[in-house]
């Protein structure tokens, strides 16, 4: 568990968490980021950008 | 083996990805280009301390150079710089497949608004617009009519980066509601789905149903002809039904998402599969570098 940077509400994480994976506030639906897993550490994730897809 | 996996953000694909590699004891080094430097002779990663790297990366540009800097510091790269070259524009995607002779839709590229309007006349209505980079369905135009037409191609000048001035006009192929997508490795199947919506974008990204395809022999002739054109490589293959009951290809995707088609084709163990093909790359690409080292001890 851990804090939203947008709302402070507690995140709830999962066991398998990845650096670089995205996860939504389920309290404001903020986008975020995560950072570092030990500890975790969230960001708000970028914006989509033009460029990004498959 | 030891895998570098380029990334700037761990989706679904790569989760799966990373588990099975990790599971079969391989070595990941996770690479977020967003944090690194790529130089003329070296880099702040140490690429050739690997066996392969994987390009994963989400923003196309960014795909597109990384694999350009590590193919020229001599680490083998999948997908190649030249099929991500190829595969992230559509303008070099139409020409490919049109030189291979593979099918793919009628498309007519102008630069200025008035050579645009011409093109879409001659098409007629309903036709399509499409940027020439971009993904998930995103800008997506099906020009219905003269002032709809007129009403994009103005918005697409005023508003839009340079590469919104190259106009991609494109047959509208009347599919029946559906779209196919085949995810192959240089070229053979490992699986595909059929991607069903009311919406004529029929991307898996915009909300469209999936459900497991059964590749026929044609298809898997025309993924071959359409992996070839390109350049090789894990490739998602899109191709559409046409109303005389042929197949028309109309991208060729090298970061290739397949979440959606791994809980689709339930009867293919699709990230197994890709990491099949991944230790084989490894492993071919460490034979030619025994075979290279031997020719040099020999020729002292």
């Amino acid at each position: 568990m851990t804090e939203c940077t947008e709302c402070g509400a507690d995140v709830a994480l999962h066991d398998d968490l990845e650096a670089g994976e995205i996860i939504d506030c389920a309290t404001c639906g903020t986008e975020l980021e995560v950072v570092d897993t030990n500890p975790p550490v969230l960001e708000r994730a970028p914006e989509l950008d033009e460029d990004w897809g498959e | 083996m030891k895998l570098g996996m380029l990334y700037s953000r761990i989706r679904k694909d790569e989760k799966l990805l990373l588990s099975e590699l990790r599971e079969r004891g391989h070595d990941v080094e996770k690479i977020d280009v967003r944090k690194h430097q790529f130089g003329l002779d070296d880099s702040t990663v140490d690429f050739e301390d690997l066996d392969l790297v994987l390009d994963r990366c989400l923003a196309t540009s960014r795909s597109r150079y990384t694999t350009q800097f590590v193919d020229h510091y001599g680490t083998p790269v999948v997908n190649t710089p030249d099929t991500a070259d190829v595969c992230a524009d559509k303008v070099k995607t139409s020409l490919a497949l049109e030189r291979a002779g593979v099918p793919t839709p009628t498309t007519t590229v102008a630069y200025t608004v008035e050579s645009a309007m011409d093109a879409i006349e001659d098409f007629g209505y309903p036709c399509v617009i499409k940027p020439v980079v971009g993904s998930w369905g995103r800008l997506m135009a099906k020009v219905e009519s003269e002032s709809a037409a007129e009403a994009i191609l103005e918005h697409k000048a005023t508003l839009g980066h340079y590469e919104h001035k190259v106009f991609y006009v494109q047959e509208f192929v009347d599919k029946p509601g559906r779209d196919l997508r085949v995810l192959a490795v240089d070229g053979d199947p490992i699986a595909g789905m059929v991607r069903s919506s009311d919406h004529w974008l029929t991307n898996a990204a915009k909300g469209a149903k999936t459900a497991e395809l059964e590749i026929t022999d044609e298809i898997e002739s025309l993924v071959q002809q359409a992996s070839d054109a390109v350049g090789g490589g894990l490739l998602g293959v899109d191709l559409m039904e046409t109303k005389d009951g042929d197949y028309t290809i109309h991208e060729v995707n090298h970061t290739v998402e397949f979440k959606a088609l791994n809980e689709a084709a339930t009867s293919t163990d699709v990230p197994g599969t890709v990491v099949d093909w991944l230790e084989a790359k490894a492993e071919a690409a460490n034979t030619d570098t025994d075979c290279d080292a031997d020719t040099a001890e020999v020729s002292t």
